[in-house]
């Protein structure tokens, strides 16, 4: 009987038996459907990738005012169309390690301020022109000269001068920084013919598929693009159908109208995998879901208060019931065991009304509602999850008022200008690039206005230190301080939560985003 | 000059200035909605240096007015402008936006139209009687439901459970007629649904009124069968309400239905509006509003129009 399994495995890799014959035949020989089943699936993963097939994407968060201009993506939908059209020099791989994309190779200088690219020799872009350093100097001077628009432009701004030299492409930085190939892996900095400087919209990279049709809102198809120079990319046709409403999301699923969708809601999470068409998949990643106070404003200036209301919150219950166990629970700073160089021994912040009665009581606050600003729009389950914390808070004896905020303007008129309000961070490839982001002093998205001299000195000499012994070290102490005396309360870490039809094959769980960091369409395929 | 040819364009003229009202309210409406399409845009990623220099780019640091009179002049010339946000042309995407919802509205006029003024008919026929009861208690039920939740229940049902009809209804250019309207096919039950009842109603009510006059009674008292006295003699002097109620209708189903477009995800004007409005995009928040204003102001006119030529004495004014 093993031989004759053995032989029919051989048959499946071959690709010369299908799933139906193989399931018949091993029912046959008396072999368990179950066994069959993942004998079958582990012999067509053997046979690798197959070519071919329509694949369709049900996204939310796309909008009839999408542009294909990568310096302006900032919802699901366009990042993905970025991730089918075009590349990046490098990619992060799911492992946290670089992986090199349009350059072949990265090299630092000692001191980690001088960095060169080595390009791919043939790369060709979908208007038939070859890839030059050229192209690459101007697609990274588009995203942070000083005319940029671009979502990259905050982390451009490290660097003194870039220069095209032949085949190579080389990046000098005001100071060093370790980390500046992750930088380069940014989602908006795609390799554009010329930079995209004279037309950015045009949807022209040097990606696996390249674009048909263009309706922003409605949906985007893109074709195989057959002179794309990696092994990426299966499917003959990549179609991204914008379907922001849930409900009408999960029915194209079932119907099997899409073969993907993302944002399962974490209600409907847990039926949805009942279906036996479809897998759910759940990776834990970066984001989180926060409220985040001032620590320059009254009454939020004071550490003893903002103690308090970090007790005063329940984690466990916030995981269990906002997030229905898809997601972990934060520890009051940004940064969780998905990032490189996490320091696992940081003691868990726990729910104690006790010591949050105590802080509070501490800092002499005078009894007046402190207001907590939340819109539904925040973060799934936003509005929810401040009726939870007023709950818990109002047993220590802290009074906070919800006041509910319009989705609309939520981002230009509460967040980082209100005191206190709940919002969302989708996290960032290392930690350096997540504390200069929102937590050095000088940042434009310092949302909790934490400005401490020796938080920024330590960020600046953890970037210059290649030894990752002390450089974990120093983000252990940051992370602390930040813990302790921070105005981040971070309640919990939210899972990405995909579906998948079982059509597909080669899911890799990938912590860098959703669907697998947008590698979707270039790593899995139709068995 | 023939009275009603000068009524149509007093009506005409009038609508024009109507429009022009209309536009300058939205704009200063949107105008002073908090935040701006370059703040919108760029939402939590924004930099003071990157807002500066979208807003350049956008022309939002002229002044208010210069904009609107500058887009009045536009539209004159017949030039929509281009959006905001994404700098495609505005006509285009309206023009597959407009062709979608008219589609979809007519779809589901040619459905419930029809079917109201027979069931509004059938209903006076057999008043107080059991059709008449289930009929009205029928269409109430679908109007009181929330739509949205009818359409969930049908997509659920009817898509999901039983495999008809396709659960989500986008359409594009590349599907064949049949195609479309196998997608449409729900859309369309579920704004029939939402429109019967108060143009059945209505139907009802008119000719129920009508029903009370004298020449009614002298047409029964001829002989004449009952259905053949609703519909030739009740009938054409109910018009004028029923027209009237037809044409709300119709103009709920062009600009009314994006929670319907919603939840069946099809790509007409009402997504593409909110989405819009949303971000700040000032021109095509315009452009939409302004072809909404004209055809509700020119179904309105139809209206009246209708009204006017089906009474005598108004068609022959002293």
């Amino acid at each position: 009987m093993k031989e004759q399994l053995t032989h029919m495995t051989g048959q499946v890799t071959a690709g010369k038996m299908t799933r139906r014959e193989f399931m018949g035949k091993a029912a046959a020989l008396g072999v368990s459907a179950a066994m069959a089943s993942t004998m079958f699936a582990d012999a067509a993963r053997a046979a690798g990738p197959k070519k071919g097939g329509d694949l369709k994407l049900g996204l939310q968060g796309g909008e009839s005012t999408n542009s294909l201009d990568p310096a302006t993506y900032a919802s699901s939908v366009p990042y993905m169309n970025g991730r089918h059209f075009g590349d990046t020099l490098v990619e992060v791989a799911p492992d946290g390690t670089i992986e090199a994309r349009l350059a072949e190779s990265v090299e630092g200088s000692a001191d980690a301020k001088v960095w060169t690219f080595k390009l791919r020799d043939g790369v060709e872009f979908h208007n038939g022109k070859t890839m030059t350093s050229e192209d690459v100097l101007k697609t990274m001077e588009r995203h942070s000269n000083e005319d940029s628009k671009s979502g990259a432009l905050g982390i451009m701004k490290g660097i003194e001068s870039m220069k095209a030299d032949g085949n190579n492409f080389q990046v000098t930085l005001t100071e060093p920084n370790a980390d500046l190939p992750y930088l380069m892996a940014d989602y908006h900095l795609i390799i554009q013919p010329d930079g995209g400087m004279d037309n950015p919209a045009a949807g022209i990279g040097t990606g696996p598929y390249k674009l048909e049709v263009d309706e922003p809102g409605v949906r985007h198809l893109f074709s195989k693009f057959e002179n794309h120079w990696s092994d990426y990319g299966h499917f003959d046709s990549v179609e991204n159908v914008v379907i922001n409403d849930t409900t009408a999301r999960t029915a194209a699923l079932q119907s099997g109208q899409v073969q993907m969708a993302n944002r399962i809601e974490p209600k409907v999470a847990d039926l949805l995998s009942r279906a036996p068409t479809l897998t759910v998949q759940s990776t834990p990643g970066r984001g989180h879901y926060v409220f985040i106070m001032h620590c320059d404003t009254a009454p939020f200036d004071n550490n003893e208060l903002r103690t308090a209301l970090k007790y005063a919150i329940n984690r466990e219950e916030m995981v269990e019931k906002i997030l229905r166990g898809y997601g972990s629970v934060g520890n009051d700073m940004p940064i969780n065991a998905a990032y490189p160089l996490f320091d696992e021994t940081i003691p868990q912040r726990e729910f104690s009304i006790e010591k949050a009665a105590e802080h509070y009581k501490k800092s002499g606050h005078d009894g007046s509602p402190i207001i907590l600003r939340t819109a539904d729009g925040a973060f799934p389950g936003a509005v929810d999850a401040a009726a939870l914390f007023q709950q818990t808070a109002a047993q220590a004896g802290i009074p906070l008022e919800i006041e509910r905020e319009p989705n609309d303007g939520y981002w230009s008129e509460v967040w980082n200008v209100q005191p206190f309000c709940a919002s969302y961070w989708g996290g960032r490839p290392v930690q350096d690039q997540m504390y200069a982001t929102a937590y050095l002093s000088t940042a434009d998205w310092n949302d909790t206005r934490f400005k401490v001299k020796e938080f920024d000195d330590m960020l600046f000499a953890a970037r210059a230190e290649l030894d990752s012994d002390k450089r974990k070290g120093i983000y252990s102490q940051m992370g602390m301080m930040l813990r302790d005396n921070g105005g981040l309360i971070c309640p919990m870490f939210n899972d990405f939560v995909d579906a998948v039809s079982n059509q597909l094959d080669g899911w890799d769980t990938d912590p860098n985003g959703e669907l697998m960091n947008g590698q979707v369409s270039r790593k899995m395929w139709f068995v | 000059m023939h009275p009603i040819i000068k009524l149509v364009f007093q009506r005409l003229a009038l609508g024009l200035l109507l429009l022009f009202g209309a536009s300058a309210l939205i704009f200063g409406l949107t105008e002073a909605l908090p935040g701006d399409a370059a703040q919108a845009v760029l939402g939590q990623s924004a930099t003071p240096e990157a807002l500066a220099n979208l807003r350049e780019e956008m022309g939002l640091n002229r002044p208010a007015l210069t904009r609107y009179f500058e887009w009045l002049g536009g539209i004159v010339q017949g030039d929509l402008g281009q959006s905001l946000t994404n700098r495609l042309d505005i006509a285009e995407s309206v023009g597959s936006r407009l062709g979608n919802t008219l589609f979809l509205a007519f779809w589901a006029a040619i459905v419930s139209v029809p079917l109201a003024i027979f069931l509004g008919l059938l209903a006076v026929r057999y008043r107080n009687r059991w059709p008449d009861k289930l009929i009205s208690a029928v269409t109430l039920t679908t109007i009181s439901i929330p739509e949205f939740l009818i359409g969930y229940v049908l997509v659920y049902f009817i898509a999901v459970k039983l495999g008809m009809f396709s659960p989500l209804a986008m359409i594009n250019d590349s599907m064949s007629f049949g195609q479309k309207l196998n997608a449409i096919a729900l859309p369309v039950i579920v704004l029939t649904m939402v429109v019967l009842a108060h143009m059945m109603r209505m139907t009802r009510a008119a000719i129920l009124n009508v029903m009370q006059s004298a020449y009614v009674e002298t047409a029964e008292l001829k002989g004449l069968s009952n259905f053949k006295v609703i519909y030739r003699h009740a009938f054409p002097n109910a018009i004028a309400p029923i027209v009237n109620v037809v044409m709300l209708n119709l103009a709920y189903l062009v600009v009314g239905v994006v929670v319907v477009e919603v939840v069946f995800v099809y790509p007409g004007m009402g997504q593409y509006l909110v989405d819009h409005v949303t971000k700040r995009d000032v021109p095509v928040v315009l452009a939409c509003g302004v072809i909404f204003a004209a055809i509700y102001i020119g179904l309105n006119m139809i209206a009246d129009i209708v009204a006017i030529l089906a009474n005598p004495r108004l068609r022959h004014p002293k």
